[in-house]
Parts: C-alpha cells; sequence; structure tokens
C-alpha cells in the first residue's frame, strides 16, 4: 500500500487545491508520471509521482482544498492485492499469493470517488484559449453552448462588459500571488537571520568570451550572460556546501547537486522562483535551453510541481532593470540567494591609470545559522575567479 | 501421399558443348546462390520468409534459356533462379536480401519481391495467383502495342486452385494473347498435397478446357524443360496462350519456417535420385561433354561469383530511414 | 453548356480516348452495352472493340490485367462496375496496384485508373448500395477521388491519367441526372473545394453527399446560421489544409459520409480536426453517417438509413443548443 501525498512544492505552500485528476483507480504509474494537477496558489502544478504502482482509489475530489502532506490517493504496490478483496480471494491468498498475479486488466477499483455531478462547466477548447489570452476563468461564464457550454462569443461578450483594463478572475490571480509571496517572504525575514555581502566583478572576458561564442551560433542557439552567471554560481559552490542546500526542523542538510532556483518576474505581476537540477554538470547549452524553457513555462503556467520543490539555492538577476545592486532575500528553505545588477560600464582602476570597463555587482544574502561571513565572502571571490575565466568548463 | 518421380533424366544431350555448360553453370549458380542464403539465413543475415527453389533449378533454367531478352518475366515469391537468370545481377539480389539500399529492390522488397525494370523481371509476388492477371495485361499491351514481345508466367500447382488462375486463363485465350504460363508443379501447395486440393490433379487439363494448348514435360530434366518453354514461345507468339506444366520436386521445406512434417523422407529421397544437377552432369559427362576438372573449374567460378555478392551485400548501406516514405506515389 | 453529371463523365471519357491513343477502356458490358449507367455509350462505334473492351464477369482477372497493361506501358481505364463488386479485385487493386511501386523500390510505376459506381439512394438493396470509399482511402499508394460537380465528373478523369499513380475514381449513380454549367476551369486531384461560403460552420462532405449539405446549408441559412461546405473531392491523400482553414474560421464543424460510421473516412477527418484544431473549436465535432445496417430494400427505411438533409440540419443546429 502506498499513500500518496500532497507534496510541498515550495515553502511558501501549506494547502493545495485539487484541479484534475490525472490518472483513474486502475491505472498502472511509475515513477515520474504526472498524478494530478494542483493549484498552489502560485500556479497550476503538475504532480508526479516518486513510486510505481496501481491506482487504486482517489481519496479527493477535484476542487477540494487540502492541507499539504494529506493522502489524496493510494496505489497498489506491484503484486499486492487491493484491499477490498472478497473474503474468498483473502482467504486463499492467505495460502499462497503467487508472487507473479498481476491485477485483472479491468479496474477492480470501487467506483472513482469523484461524482460525476460536480463536473466542472462546459468549456470550449476554442473558448478557453480565448479566456486564456484575456485572463479570464471561462468557468466562471454563462455559456450558451451546447449543454450550457462557455463558447468563444460568450467570452468576448464577457470580456467586453469587464471593460479592456483585466477581467476579475485576472485580478485574484494576481491577489493569490501576491498572498504566498508575503507568506514565503515574512516568513524569511522572520526566521532567517541574513547577512550580507557584495563584491564587483570585471566583466571584459565574459562578455569577449560570449561574444565569441555566439558568433559560432544561430540566433536561436544564442547565450545570455544570466546563463554565464548561473553556471559560474553552480560551478563556485563546489567548495561552499554551507550555501547550498535547506534547512529544514532545526537541521542543515547541504545537497551534493546545485539545483539554481532562478526568480522569474510574472507579466501579470509577482514572481516565482522555479529550480534547475544539476546545475553544476550542464554544458552552456544545455544550461541556456533549460533556462529559456523555464522561463517560457513560468509565464505560460505549466511548471511542474518538483520545479518548486527542488531548488537549493536561488540566483535573482535584475540587471534589466538597470540597477546596480541587488539585497535580496533568501528564499526559505534554502540557505543562501545570489543577486546580480547591471552589467554597467565603469571606472576601472588597471595599473596606475583608469579605464573604462564593464562590471557586475554581485550580491550574496546567506542563513548565518549556517554560514558566517569568512565563508560567504570566499564564496564570492570564487564566483569573481570564475566569471573572469568564462573559457574553463 | 506418394508422388512417384519419373525415370531419372538420360541420354545424350542435344546441344553444343557450350551450350550444356551454360545451363549447367546456370544451375548451379541458382543452387549456391541459395545455399549460401540458407547458410546467411542462419546466420541471421536474411531475415523475414525465404523459399528456396533446390530441386526446381532445372526449370527456370530451361524456360530463361528459351527466352528472349525483351520478354516480360512474371514470377512468384520463390523467384531468386528466375530473377538471376532473367539477368538480374546476383550481388544486387544478395543485397536485396540483406535489405541493403544497393538491392535490386533498394531493400524494400526483400527475397519475396526481387524487382527489375531493366531486365523486364516483374517479381516477386507473394500474393498465390497474384502474378497471372498482370500477365494478363501484360500482353495485353505487347498485342496492342504491336510488340513481339512474350510473357512468360511463372506459378506454382497451388496457384491453380485460385480464381485468378481461371479467370486469367479465361481471359488470355478469350483476347488471344502472348503470354506463357509456366506451371511449377512440386505436387505440395505449401504443406497440402495435390492430391488434397485438386479435383483434377492433372493440371493440363485445366487449363486445355480454356482452349489454350496445354502439355507436361520433366521438370527435373533441364532440356526438356528448355524444349517445352522454347515451344510455348513460339505457340503464344503466334497468337495464342500457351500453358506447361513443369512437374518438378523441391528439396527443402517450403520456407525456412517450415518444419517439412507432411512429406514422405522416402518420397524426397527418390526424388533426389533425378536431380536436375548430377543428372544433367552425368550425362555430358557421359557422352564426352564435361569432364570432372571443367566440372571442378566452373562450380569454382560459381563459388567465386557467390562470394562477391555476399561481399557487395555486406558492404551496402542501409536505407536512411528519412526516406522511408519514398516511392509511395509518383513525384 | 449545361450538361448531366453523366454526360460531363462520359465526355471525359471520350475526350481521354480521343487524347492519346494508349488509353484503353476495360470493363463488364462497357462496349456493346454501352455502360451499365450508359456512361460509356457510344465510345464502342467511336473507338472500336480493341479499346472499348468487353471483358467477362472476372473482376480479378481484368483488374489485374489492367495493371500489367499500365506496366506494359497502356494507360488503361477499368471500370469495376460498382464498387460492391470491387471486393473481388480487392487482392490486384491493393497487393498490386497499390504496393507495387514501393516494394519495387520505386522502379515501377501503375498509371492505372479504376472506376468504379458506389452509393445507395436507389433501392438497390444491401449488397448493391455500399460506400466503400473510405476502406480505399486506408491505402498508401492509392489516390481515391469523387467527381461531386459537372466539372469534376468531367476533368477529374483526364487528371487521374495524368497523374501516373493508380486513381480510383468514384462516380455517385445518385448524381447522374444531375445538370449543371461545365466550365473550362482546370482540375486538380490536390485540393478539397469550398462550395459556399459560410461563417458559423462547416459542413465537410464528399461524393453524393456534398449536394445534400448544400441543401442543408441553405436550410441552416433561413434560420440564421450561415454555413460553408466543404468538398473533400479528394479522399486520399485529404488536403486537411483547406479543411482546417475553415473550421479555424467557423470553429464548428459537420462531418457527412455515405459509409458506415465505425472506422469510416468521417473519422479519419474527425481525428485530423482534433489533431491539428483542437483549440479553434467552440463545440465537439458532430458527424451524419449511414446508419450501422445493411442497406435495407424498402424506400423508408433505405432513407431513414442514409445521411439526409434534414439529419445534417439537426447535427448542425446541435452545435450550437
Amino acid at each position: 500500500m502506498i499513500e500518496f501525498r500532497l507534496p510541498s512544492l515550495g515553502a511558501d505552500m501549506d494547502e493545495g487545491k485539487l484541479l484534475e485528476w490525472k490518472v483513474k483507480p486502475g491505472d498502472a504509474v511509475k515513477k515520474g508520471d504526472v498524478v494530478a494537477v494542483v493549484d498552489t496558489s502560485k500556479a497550476a502544478v503538475e504532480v508526479e509521482t516518486w513510486q510505481a504502482g496501481t491506482v487504486e482509489a482517489l481519496l479527493v475530489d477535484p476542487g477540494t482544498t487540502v492541507p499539504v502532506g494529506t493522502a489524496i490517493a493510494r496505489f497498489l504496490e506491484a503484486g499486492e492485492k487491493p484491499g477490498a478483496a472478497p473474503p474468498a480471494e483473502a482467504g486463499r491468498a492467505a495460502v499462497a499469493a503467487p508472487v507473479t498475479a498481476r491485477l485483472p486488466a479491468a479496474p477492480v477499483a470501487p467506483a472513482p470517488l469523484q461524482a460525476p455531478g460536480v463536473a466542472r462547466r462546459p468549456v470550449s477548447p476554442a473558448a478557453r484559449r480565448r479566456a486564456g489570452e484575456l485572463g479570464m476563468d471561462p468557468e466562471a461564464l454563462e455559456g450558451s453552448g451546447p449543454h450550457g457550454s462557455v463558447t468563444v462569443d460568450d467570452v468576448e461578450k464577457a470580456g467586453r462588459r469587464a471593460g479592456p483594463a483585466a477581467a476579475a478572475p485576472a485580478v485574484d490571480r494576481v491577489a493569490e500571488i501576491r498572498k504566498a509571496i508575503a507568506a514565503a517572504m515574512s516568513r524569511s525575514k522572520r526566521e532567517i537571520p541574513h547577512y550580507y555581502l557584495s563584491e564587483t566583478i570585471p566583466m571584459q572576458r565574459a562578455q569577449d568570451w560570449l561574444a565569441a561564442e555566439n558568433s559560432r551560433r544561430p540566433i536561436t542557439g544564442r547565450i545570455l550572460m544570466a546563463a554565464v552567471q548561473l553556471r559560474a554560481v553552480a560551478r563556485a559552490l563546489a567548495g561552499f556546501p554551507e550555501l547550498n542546500g535547506t534547512w529544514q526542523g532545526g537541521l542543515y542538510q547541504p545537497s551534493a547537486s546545485v539545483n539554481t532556483g532562478v526568480a522569474i518576474s510574472l507579466r501579470q505581476g509577482g514572481l516565482v522562483a522555479p529550480g534547475i537540477r544539476d546545475v553544476q554538470d550542464l554544458p552552456i547549452d544545455e544550461l541556456m535551453a533549460r533556462l529559456a524553457d523555464l522561463v517560457k513555462r513560468a509565464r505560460a503556467g505549466t511548471l511542474r510541481s518538483s520545479e518548486f520543490s527542488d531548488p537549493t539555492i536561488t540566483v535573482t538577476n535584475l540587471g534589466d532593470t538597470g540597477v546596480e545592486t541587488t539585497f535580496p532575500v533568501i528564499y526559505p528553505p534554502q540557505v543562501a540567494i545570489v543577486g546580480f545588477g547591471r552589467v554597467a560600464m565603469r571606472p576601472w582602476a588597471e595599473g596606475a591609470g583608469i579605464v573604462a570597463r564593464p562590471v557586475v555587482v554581485a550580491t550574496l544574502a546567506a542563513d548565518h545559522r549556517v554560514s558566517d561571513g569568512h565563508r560567504g565572502a570566499a564564496f564570492l571571490v570564487e564566483l569573481s575567479r570564475r566569471l573572469q575565466e568564462p573559457e574553463k568548463p | 501421399m506418394s508422388h512417384a518421380a519419373p525415370p531419372p533424366p538420360s541420354g545424350p544431350v542435344p546441344f553444343p558443348r557450350e551450350n550444356s555448360a551454360r545451363l549447367l553453370k546456370d544451375m548451379l549458380r541458382i543452387r549456391r546462390l541459395e545455399e549460401k542464403c540458407a547458410e546467411l539465413y542462419g546466420a541471421g543475415k536474411i531475415r523475414g520468409f525465404l523459399h528456396l527453389y533446390i530441386g526446381e533449378e532445372a526449370v527456370a533454367t530451361g524456360a530463361m534459356h528459351a527466352l528472349a531478352r525483351g520478354d516480360n518475366v512474371v514470377a512468384t515469391y520463390r523467384e531468386h533462379g528466375h530473377a538471376l537468370l532473367k539477368g538480374v545481377p546476383m550481388d544486387r539480389i544478395m543485397a536485396e536480401m540483406y535489405g541493403k539500399k544497393e538491392g535490386c529492390s533498394r531493400g524494400r522488397g526483400g527475397s519475396m519481391h526481387l524487382f527489375d525494370a531493366a531486365t523486364r523481371f516483374y517479381g516477386g509476388n507473394a500474393i498465390v495467383g497474384g502474378g497471372l492477371p498482370l500477365a494478363v495485361g501484360f500482353g495485353l499491351a505487347a498485342k496492342m502495342r504491336g510488340e513481339e514481345r512474350l510473357t512468360a508466367c511463372f506459378f506454382g500447382d497451388g496457384a491453380v486452385a485460385e480464381g485468378a488462375f481461371h479467370e486469367s486463363m479465361n481471359l488470355a485465350a478469350l483476347w488471344k494473347l502472348p503470354v506463357a504460363f509456366f506451371c511449377e508443379n512440386n505436387y505440395y501447395a505449401m504443406g497440402t498435397a495435390i492430391e488434397r486440393y485438386e479435383s483434377q490433379p492433372d493440371l493440363c487439363v485445366k487449363a486445355a478446357s480454356y482452349g489454350v494448348e496445354a502439355f507436361a514435360v520433366d521438370g527435373m530434366d533441364v532440356v526438356a524443360c528448355y524444349e517445352g518453354a522454347r515451344r510455348a514461345r513460339e505457340i503464344a507468339l503466334a497468337g495464342a496462350p500457351a500453358f506447361v506444366e513443369f512437374r518438378t520436386y523441391r528439396y527443402r521445406a517450403h520456407s525456412m519456417f517450415d518444419p517439412d512434417l507432411y512429406r514422405d523422407k522416402a518420397e524426397i529421397e527418390e526424388w533426389k535420385t533425378r536431380g536436375p544437377i548430377h543428372t544433367f552432369t552425368a550425362r555430358l559427362k557421359a557422352q564426352g561433354h564435361l569432364t570432372e576438372e571443367r566440372f571442378l573449374d566452373i562450380d569454382a567460378q560459381v563459388e567465386a561469383e557467390v562470394e562477391r555478392a555476399v561481399a557487395f551485400a555486406e558492404a551496402g548501406a542501409w536505407e536512411p530511414v528519412e526516406d522511408l516514405a519514398k516511392d509511395v506515389y509518383a513525384p | 453548356m449545361t450538361i448531366t453529371y453523366r454526360e460531363a463523365l462520359r465526355m471525359g471519357l471520350r475526350e481521354a480516348l480521343a487524347r492519346d491513343p494508349r488509353v484503353l477502356l476495360v470493363g463488364e458490358d462497357v462496349g456493346r452495352y454501352g455502360g451499365t449507367y450508359a456512361v460509356s455509350k457510344g465510345l464502342l462505334e467511336e473507338f472500336g472493340p480493341d479499346r472499348v473492351r468487353d471483358a467477362p464477369l472476372s473482376e480479378l482477372a481484368f483488374v489485374g490485367a489492367g495493371i500489367g497493361a499500365a506496366l506494359g506501358g497502356l494507360k488503361p481505364i477499368v471500370e469495376v462496375m460498382t464498387v460492391n463488386f470491387s471486393l473481388l479485385p480487392l487482392d490486384q487493386i491493393v497487393n498490386t496496384a497499390a504496393l507495387l511501386r514501393h516494394m519495387s523500390g520505386g522502379q515501377f510505376a501503375v498509371p492505372l485508373v479504376i472506376r468504379m459506381s458506389t452509393g445507395a439512394g436507389r433501392q438497390l438493396a444491401a449488397q448493391h448500395s455500399q460506400s466503400f470509399e473510405g476502406w480505399y482511402a486506408h491505402v498508401p499508394g492509392l489516390k481515391i477521388v469523387a467527381p461531386a460537380t459537372i466539372d469534376d465528373a468531367h476533368g477529374m478523369l483526364g487528371a487521374a491519367l495524368a497523374d501516373g499513380n493508380p486513381v480510383l475514381v468514384f462516380e455517385y449513380p445518385a448524381l447522374f441526372e444531375m445538370a449543371g454549367d461545365l466550365s473550362t476551369a482546370a482540375i486538380d486531384l490536390a485540393r478539397a473545394a469550398v462550395r459556399r461560403q459560410g461563417t458559423r460552420l462547416t459542413i465537410i462532405a464528399y461524393g453524393g453527399c456534398v449536394p445534400k449539405a448544400l441543401a442543408a446549408a441553405e436550410k441552416l441559412a433561413g434560420e440564421g446560421i450561415n454555413a460553408e461546405v466543404v468538398d473533400l473531392r479528394v479522399l486520399r491523400p485529404l488536403d486537411m489544409d483547406t479543411v482546417l482553414a475553415s473550421v479555424r474560421k467557423t470553429r464548428r464543424a459537420v462531418v457527412v459520409d455515405e459509409g458506415w460510421r465505425s472506422g469510416s473516412l468521417s473519422a479519419e477527418v474527425m481525428a485530423r480536426i482534433m489533431e491539428q484544431a483542437f483549440y479553434d473549436l467552440d463545440a465537439p465535432v458532430a458527424r451524419v453517417c449511414r446508419e450501422e445496417v445493411p442497406i435495407p430494400y424498402a424506400k423508408h427505411l433505405e432513407e431513414a438509413a442514409l445521411p439526409q438533409v434534414d439529419k445534417i440540419v439537426a447535427a448542425a443546429k446541435g452545435l450550437f443548443q
């Protein structure tokens, strides 16, 4: 028997609303399969299972909000018989249940728990797409189509009524995200004793290297400085386990792999910080591709649950806003965050003279419960060295 | 069910020495090619169905020697020998067996679907009786275009039970088409003996009922096969189809998948004493047309050709998967 | 010039025979009888018994002979009297005509045209009323066309002969008396055609159901629903670009198919709409097909079994209610 529990998909998540089941009783699932879609208040997130089995029962109806950790489904392990097997079966099983016995192909579990009556309002595919474009919730509209379904016309009429400013449900979405950020950041500032360090790093070599690399790539394959910085952070962390990990239940757990959360601002307001796994091992092209994919999916609202729960450190880059220095807030349960400002031309002492050079200010905010300023400073020096030797793998 | 073998072919061969040597060599080319195919099948180089012609070589050899270069040939899935003697190079046949793009059907056909436009070899048809209507159409085209061109259509005894045989006999006779129907009667439709599926096991009677001139020859005697095919060609080009029943025998199972449980081993052994190659060799030696030394020399030449074909197939390339959808429609 | 569908077919045949001496027409009763549906009437006298060639009742042999003749340098037009009888030469059509080019590694073209009548509606009962266009449209290597207009009835034969592939031309006796103007437009074997412009719904039909679809569209217009009608014309390969462009515009579709519903051409069209235009839809795609029964003899039962104008109208309205 495997109890499938609502996972925590981030420090700010203490409950989740089940939107949709992606499996039904009788389905076989394997590690990595998407089991459900859960609204985490930041995004609708696909939740994977990490265990293989056969779905025996779904315990929660779509639309229900439950606390993190609640058992929401039951799976049978390979070879396991359903709990509700008739007595005769149980008796026989007690004598000798063949280990290799397979479940019948037809579902043996009781009927699914969700009643047909709670089905969501039918929305035509075209209407759903149009509502997405307008930032509206189509299921909140009255439908004029077949079986009361919501059509494109219904969405557009409602959109005109709501006026160009934006429809009401979209405002709710923004508010939800705001609420989640408020919870996480309050907890961070309440619980985490931050210390801050910064270092100005010359970027001439990184820029030259990047220009040379990109001249060999098609336009669609070009690499951004942000990816170079992510890579440098991940590699610099190799000697600083106290900056890469999570603090949970009064204990620090360092992480062997660098799973870097990337702060991404959303168009409608707010931000998310989903992660890229094993950044320390990724070739630069692969890292760039992952980064582009992550940004695209964050803005489309199709992130996966593990992407929220994985990160062991976060990198925020506010360079595109023009700001020089950031003082970022740690995203719990992580213990450090690295910020980058704009790469800008600045006077730079070289030999006896002053020259104009591109530089960037890198900031580290770290958790004093886990590390001290001395180690944080050494990390920033290492980061600076890495960024000045971009050609080194 | 036992099928009595005819007396072994005997007597002097009525051809000049060199012609006889070519007949012998061509029978050996088929035999050695197919022995190599069986070996390569076991080695996993050749897959799918593989139907061997071993024992029946006199039929294709005699018949092909009676045809002209411009004649059309339509054959069956047991057609390696027919393709070879119609002029398809052995290396391209072997490459096709391998599924390589250098094969005569670019690896799209395999053993059962050898095709070659240049030598007017039209397959390679794996539907029993499927080639007969096609041959009727070739005959119609030749007749309407005023060409002196025979279409030779090979098929097995099993095809005679198909509707296609009867419809095609009728149509070819009705329209007076230059088609030679060459029935290779090896007495078994896969595993079913002819007495068990034919109401009239004398196949010439069936063909003759359509007004088609029909006769049987000893399919183990390459001389008889040549003479029968030549006569059929003359009849057909004179303006009416002909039917020849070549009474022959396959020594191997129907295909590599066949355990051959339906035949009496004694029957097979009896027919083997009539083997087309060794009886022909003996006759040539008896009349002083062939020495053992010359035989060994011919066989060595054939072996070398087979080895070259295998090397060619081994060196061949696989067609890129990107070309998968090629050749479904005219470009 | 106003002519009937039948006359348009005959005109296409006559032009093909006159244009190219390699063309011949082969089939049962195509010559002396004049064609079962009088399509080839008069052609024997004009072109002689060699080129307008009566064949015995042996579809397997004369269709196969058509393939051989095409390989041998002729341009045969083989008439199989009705699609119901085409199950006899099915082996030659599929196992030889369709496959030959590919399994010979591209060495052989089969420039063969097979004409056959298809469809129901004349109280001919179960064995003479079937519609197997969809079966043939399943097979790579074949081209399947369904003339539904005077222009296509006239022009598709010539286009098929020029195509270089085995082409099956399905003719619709239900349309033989339909009259209309013959234009000089060039006829292709590639595109579906929009037969009526509309905005709110696309009705997709082919062959004998096209006039029914157009009549349904007129009725719907009277009720304020402006329907577009797409005539598939070519059933293999399908021109989905035209279909999808229309569906993306109207966001609703009804597929009309005279064949049975299960595993039908309409199912294929619907599946492709789902695959390629799902997010453009405002309602599930609907269809009107032959009921899943053999066609009965009695007139009222036959009518009830076939797609009809009223059924198309009802299906269309169901997408709005």
